[in-house]
């Protein structure tokens, strides 16, 4: 490729039947997925489920068993990475040691022979509000400036696709969520093709327009994130993308715009648009924030489902919300969570409740919930990066 | 109240005769260079610089030293160059017999150097090599290479590929990745690994006993010159060489934040 040939604004991105096998496992099996110009994608997935390795396969850190890969339309499966138009910012930000931060962002331009390197350099340091550091060394800077660097070093080369590879895995939380919102807008401002990978429910949904959710090597569902959560259509994606109460029973009936599914004795309404499957059992769900806590048996009424009585058995206040759990017999665990409006938890540990939420809230899956384990919620991210980074080391020495 | 306590003194006392009995022999050495001797330089007959001054007079001496240097340098480049390649073929990738070769690389340390010296002399004697520069180097080198190949392979280990990786990312080519990022994280080991084989190199009796053929190196000018005592000109090489070495770890400790800027500014 010729020096400077690469495009001022992103490119499309597209995989076609990709497969990745690795001695002993299957890290991806048979993908496809299309990213637009100048979107901001994320693939989220747990450890293990092959977006790092989708990721290094578009860098061309990896060969694809099978399939195609796509920049711009243009076939670069045969590639090497250092002549494709794709820059990564790495989960450890891979900064050279023993260079200084200036040399580092201009790595890059020199290797492609761009004229000013230092002047462009400097340029992209000062995006990310970082060019009185350049003199410095990475190890001489804070985790989040190094990040920064990371991410100056990948833009100033104006790829038509960047990859970001967890980059914000490593930083405490309030830095995460700055970033974050430094990221995005960086994103809108070079008008550049992101494909972020992460396990970060939360940074995924924030940052990305697409959100593409990845288990076992495949693609569970993709669409914006509000469409994922509020309409989930697998149970891995119910759960891993926040949390669900699901329920499964036998549809029993069909009434008028919704389905009826009989949950422990109880009948219970799920709108057809929402439900994924409308005939013999099925799995349907519904959202902790969604459902209303009662301590009396409420009302039955029209276009609203109940449950109950339950006894609850764990309180716990978070701040914004407090998280109830209640037992119901022969349903299992429900949990709930509800707005703190007043001074302490509402209802007592061991009282009796009643669940309640609005039909058109619920949702009815493809599959089961035996197939996809719950996931704990990602408190610990360190420990995730961690584990993530162990399992990219052991891939990288399996290949 | 007496707080005698037999740990608080015996460590000490026990560092310092340690540290002595290991530093005599090279005080003596020093402190005997400087001995106005004619022959035999065990006893001490009086202070002079002249030994210091006229070190090339003993016969053979120099020359000597001038091969030892010359055979440590050639070897040295040598078993560096080839160990490194070694070292990061090792750490970085998987090959057939990959852990056999780990393993027949850990040999010539583990063989008694006598075994080593007398099969090279046999090999060469078959192959019909005639002993000399050419052999001597070719068994520094053997023996040398193993230890760069350790030393190397572990700052190979500490290296993040992920570094290898965002150099091919950022438009390196393989040669580029490899001069502009690989080899400058990698040179404190590998320069480690170079003092290490040129030490090894230059003290080496044994294997260089079955090899040298009419050459003669330092160490083995030494042996023949013991049989009739060693002169005080062979305990101002040894002590120069000493103070050399000892000026050189002086050198490189208080200088080491600086070669790390220099390095840099070599990008």
């Amino acid at each position: 490729m010729a020096a400077g040939a690469f495009a001022e604004a992103g490119a499309d991105l597209e995989l076609v039947g990709i497969h990745k096998r690795f001695p002993g496992f299957t890290a991806i099996e048979d993908l496809d997925l299309r990213i637009p110009a100048g979107s901001f994608f994320a693939l989220l997935g747990p450890s293990g489920c092959g977006k790092t390795t989708t990721l290094r396969l578009v860098a061309g850190l990896e060969q694809p068993t099978s399939g195609r890969i796509l920049i711009g339309g243009k076939d670069v499966t045969e590639v090497k990475s250092f002549k494709r138009p794709v820059n990564t910012v790495f989960q450890s930000y891979a900064l050279f040691p023993h260079m200084t931060v200036l040399e580092n962002v201009a790595f890059g331009l020199r290797r492609r022979g761009i004229s000013d390197a230092v002047g462009k350099a400097h340029e992209a340091l000062r995006l990310v509000e970082l060019d009185h550091l350049s003199a410095r060394r990475p190890q001489q800077l804070s985790g989040g400036q190094q990040q920064r660097v990371a991410l100056a070093r990948a833009i100033v080369n104006r790829p038509a696709l960047l990859l970001l590879d967890e980059p914000l895995g490593a930083l405490d939380l309030k830095l995460r969520r700055q970033m974050q919102l430094e990221l995005k807008s960086i994103q809108t401002d070079v008008g550049l093709t992101f494909l972020h990978v992460t396990h970060d429910q939360e940074e995924a949904m924030t940052m990305a327009d697409t959100v593409a959710v990845m288990n076992k090597g495949q693609i569970e569902q993709m669409g914006a994130p509000e469409e994922l959560y509020e309409l989930p259509r697998t149970a891995f994606v119910a759960n891993f993308l926040g949390q669900s109460n699901l329920f499964t029973g036998p549809v029993t009936s069909s009434k008028g715009e919704s389905i009826v599914v009989d949950i422990a004795g109880v009948k219970i309404e799920v709108p057809k648009e929402r439900a994924q499957r409308h005939t013999g059992e099925v799995t349907i769900g519904v959202r902790p924030e969604k459902l209303m806590l009662h301590t009396s048996a409420p009302k039955a009424a029209p276009g609203t489902n109940v449950l109950g009585p339950g006894r609850v058995t764990d309180v716990s206040f978070s701040g914004v919300s407090t998280q109830y759990q209640i037992a119901v017999p022969g349903l299992g665990l429900i949990t709930v969570f509800a707005q703190n409006m007043v001074f302490g938890p509402v209802v007592n540990l061991g009282a009796e409740a009643w669940v309640s939420w609005t039909v058109d809230h619920g949702f009815g899956l493809a599959d089961e919930p035996e197939h996809a384990p719950k996931f704990a919620s990602d408190t610990d991210t360190a420990t995730i990066a961690l584990q993530t980074r162990h399992e990219l080391l052991a891939e990288i020495e399996e290949a | 109240m007496r707080t005698f306590s037999l740990g608080k003194w015996l460590l000490p006392v026990y560092s310092v005769l340690a540290l002595v009995f290991l530093l005599v022999p090279i005080a003596y050495t020093f402190v005997f260079s400087f001995n106005d001797s004619t022959k035999s330089n065990v006893q001490w007959v009086g202070f002079t610089f002249d030994k210091w001054l006229n070190v090339c007079d003993a016969q053979g001496l120099c020359a000597a030293f001038g091969t030892s240097v010359l055979v440590g340098l050639i070897a040295t480049v040598i078993a560096t160059a080839l160990g490194t390649l070694m070292a990061i073929a090792l750490a970085r990738y998987r090959f057939r017999a990959r852990s056999a070769v780990s393993l027949l690389l850990f040999l010539p340390m583990a063989t008694p150097e006598v075994v080593l010296g007398a099969g090279l002399a046999a090999q060469f004697l078959t192959a019909g090599v005639p002993k000399g520069y050419v052999t001597i180097i070719i068994a520094h080198a053997l023996f040398c290479l193993s230890f760069v190949v350790v030393t190397v392979k572990a700052r190979v280990a500490s290296l993040d590929p992920a570094l290898e990786e965002a150099g091919r990312d950022l438009y390196g080519s393989p040669a580029q990745v490899f001069w502009k990022i690989t080899f400058p994280l990698l040179l404190p080991g590998i320069i480690a690994a170079a003092l290490l084989s040129f030490a090894l190199s230059f003290d080496d009796f044994i294997i260089t006993r079955f090899n040298n053929g009419p050459v003669e190196t330092f160490p083995i000018w030494i042996y023949t010159a013991a049989a009739r005592g060693v002169p005080a000109e062979a305990n101002v090489i040894a002590s120069a060489v000493f103070l050399l070495a000892l000026v050189i770890v002086i050198v490189a400790q208080t200088t080491s934040a600086a070669r790390r800027k220099r390095l840099a500014k070599l990008q």
